[in-house]
């Protein structure tokens, strides 16, 4: 009231001004978009500081790893690690925050600690799209294919079917992801012997060229395979019981009796009526997933030997690669916020009831 | 005569009787309930596996050169290990430990998830806000990635810490449930006359709206054993936290580094520790399970 008073007391040129402001940081957009970098910023600073409080340095393991590995006495060790790395500890912590975080805006992510002469960025360019690959490609999958059987699930509830895929999808969404990879890998590869687990390491068969062409896309589907079919099957089950439950909810509505009562093929009805609205609270449970998938690729990636990003970071925590372990955490989070960010502004598209712009 | 009732018997000690009533009532209601009595059923026979079964089964520890990877027999319930030493023996007394630091993980998730879901929800405006802004970006932090980097942090021989850092990171998802449920509490009329009684935010958050809540509590907090024990092997199988003594995540390890995943002969070296803690989980997630279907009676239909 006296905040709408003092607006129109302003000449006019401020009032629209102010107006302007107003509706920028109202407005959903700008306002989304604000906090996806925040996230970003916080997540960064957090990660610099708590790598710097890691027990050990990789200076440290360097030299623990030469005198193991050569048999060379401490200051043999220390004097060789020393000429290695360039970065200096001893400069004060907030002095080398500022200067990694100046690094950061002008895009250098900075070299790695231990493969010495190889910036972070390019490690980053060579693995990170193989998890992309393999971890979208299976989120898909796996989202279509849950979607689908649990529509089935929720038309043919309490029948023998559906108890059967609601007992899989309880046991394989209750076991730890990588342990049903171990499973995996047990069964198909070494008791059944359905597969050869030694060419399937890696993310390509060594020799084979990079390029669009249908051998080379075989071949990263072959070696992606056991990878994709560990995410499908670890996350399959979450979406098939979502969308059973959402399905059996929205076929008691009454929009489907009329539809019902209007004589539409029961195929029209179950993918314009029950199946749109059925599948719109799963576009945000997708959302929320990603972080947790992503981020267990790095275990799944360790245990296949698949060449991505989740496995790189595991080693460079090992090895206290600080600049790596940044870099790639950076990434990973940045992977989840854009991914985030995309549905929210991709929802509203979905369901135009919430397509509205300023206060909630 | 109730305040003189309140002054008598302290206030911790009537919730805890509650508390084990209302256990006690729930364990009865589970045992008709045919999902939750499995999953009781399996609970009970880990707990005598793990607690009990160590006094009465010996650790072998003697490595048997002629004895290795020997199939299960009446000796070797479970067979034989790389080195000879017997599997069934390292099952019993690798289950201990970590079942204690993901109880002592879920009960910290647990406790922050609720007691800050039920605070952000009772006092709204700016503690709301704040709260769920940390909240979002929380869950936004890639958490397998992040446990990687705290685990570094974590000593030989030192559970609290892996506790710690195990706990601190579980609890956004279930705070966000906890705000939405307590903001429908709220509105409930003895949480009403409890303010216009003036009981303050405290008594409002522990003593009127959670005890309501303990059906959802519990079920969350069987839940974060079961995430909590899962996250504890993948960080022991990756190799980031020290090894030490015998436990189902490290027999899975050196399960691994030894090859025994490649070769058909070491089938029950590496199956053995990894459907133990399979089996864990599902055990809780039926017990989970029927608990919510007897809270919930909606869910029985």
């Amino acid at each position: 009231m006296s905040k709408a008073a003092l607006t129109q007391a302003e000449p006019r040129a401020s009032v629209d001004w102010r107006r302007w402001v107003r509706a920028i940081a109202r407005s959903f957009l700008v306002r989304r978009i604000a906090k996806a970098l925040f996230t970003i910023f916080f997540v960064t600073s957090l990660l610099f500081f708590l790598v710097r409080l890691m027990p050990s340095n990789p200076l440290e393991i360097y030299i623990q790893e030469l005198m193991s590995q050569y048999g060379m006495s401490y200051q043999d060790a220390a004097s060789q690690a020393a000429s290695l790395f360039s970065i200096d500890f001893d400069a004060p912590l907030w002095q080398q925050y500022l200067n990694y975080l100046a690094d950061l805006l002008r895009g250098n992510l900075g070299m790695s600690l231990r493969s010495t002469g190889t910036p972070v960025v390019d490690i980053i360019r060579q693995f990170l799209p193989w998890t992309l690959f393999s971890v979208g490609l299976g989120l898909l999958i796996s989202f279509a294919l849950g979607i689908g059987l649990g529509m089935i699930m929720a038309y043919r509830r309490d029948s023998w079917l559906d108890n059967l895929l609601s007992l899989f999808a309880s046991i394989t969404t209750s076991i730890t992801p990588f342990l049903l990879g171990i499973m995996i890998i047990v069964f198909v590869a070494v008791q059944w012997r359905w597969v050869n687990f030694a060419e399937l390491r890696g993310s390509t068969s060594p020799g084979i060229q990079p390029g669009f062409t249908l051998e080379f896309i075989k071949d990263i589907l072959w070696h992606a395979m056991l990878p994709i079919g560990t995410y499908v099957l670890t996350t399959v089950g979450f979406w098939m019981l979502s969308m059973r439950s959402s399905t059996v909810a929205t076929l008691g509505e009454d929009y489907v009796t009329v539809a019902r009562a209007r004589g539409l093929s029961d195929g029209r009805i179950a993918t314009a009526y029950v199946g749109r609205n059925a599948v719109l609270p799963l576009v945000t449970q997708f959302t929320l997933s990603l972080a947790g998938v992503i981020g267990g690729s790095a275990v799944i990636e360790r245990l296949f030997s698949y060449q991505g990003i989740g496995a790189q970071l595991v080693a460079s925590v090992i090895q206290r690669d600080y600049s790596v372990m940044q870099g790639i955490f950076l990434i990973l989070t940045v992977a989840v916020v854009v991914a985030n960010l995309l549905t929210d502004l991709f929802y509203g598209v979905l369901d135009p009831r919430i397509r509205v712009t300023g206060e909630e | 005569m109730a305040s003189q009732q309140q002054a008598l018997s302290p206030v911790r000690r009537s919730v805890v009787v509650d508390m084990l009533f209302g256990m006690w009532s729930g364990v009865v209601l589970l045992a008709r309930n045919r999902v939750g009595l499995i999953g009781l059923i399996g609970l009970v026979a880990f707990i005598l596996l793990t607690f009990v079964g160590p006094y009465i089964v010996p650790l072998d520890t003697t490595v048997k050169v002629d004895q290795i990877y020997v199939p299960p027999s009446w000796e070797h319930p479970l067979g034989t290990d790389s080195q000879g030493k017997d599997i069934w023996s390292q099952i019993v007394h690798g289950g201990r430990e970590l079942i204690l630091i993901s109880v002592g993980a879920a009960l910290l998730s647990t406790l922050i998830g609720a007691s800050l879901g039920a605070l952000s929800a009772v006092a709204g405006g700016w503690v709301d806000s704040l709260v769920m802004f940390l909240t979002d970006i929380w869950l936004t932090i890639p958490q397998l990635p992040l446990l990687i980097v705290l685990a570094a942090f974590v000593r030989v021989n030192n559970p609290v810490t892996l506790i710690l850092i195990i706990g601190l990171l579980s609890w956004p998802a279930f705070l966000r449930a906890v705000r939405s449920q307590v903001l429908a509490i709220k509105q409930s009329d003895f949480v009403e006359a409890a303010r216009v009684l003036d009981l303050g935010t405290g008594h409002i958050i522990f003593r009127e709206i959670l005890p309501n809540m303990m059906s959802y509590i519990t079920i969350n907090f069987i839940l974060a054993i079961t995430a909590a024990m899962g996250f504890q092997a993948t960080l022991i199988f990756l190799g980031v936290v020290p090894l030490s003594g015998t436990n189902w995540g490290v027999m899975i390890r050196f399960a691994d580094t030894r090859g025994a995943i490649f070769s058909q002969d070491s089938f029950w070296y590496i199956m053995a520790p990894v459907m133990a803690i399979s089996l864990f989980q599902l055990a809780l997630v039926a017990l989970e399970r029927g608990f919510a279907e007897v809270f919930n009676p909606r869910l029985r239909s």
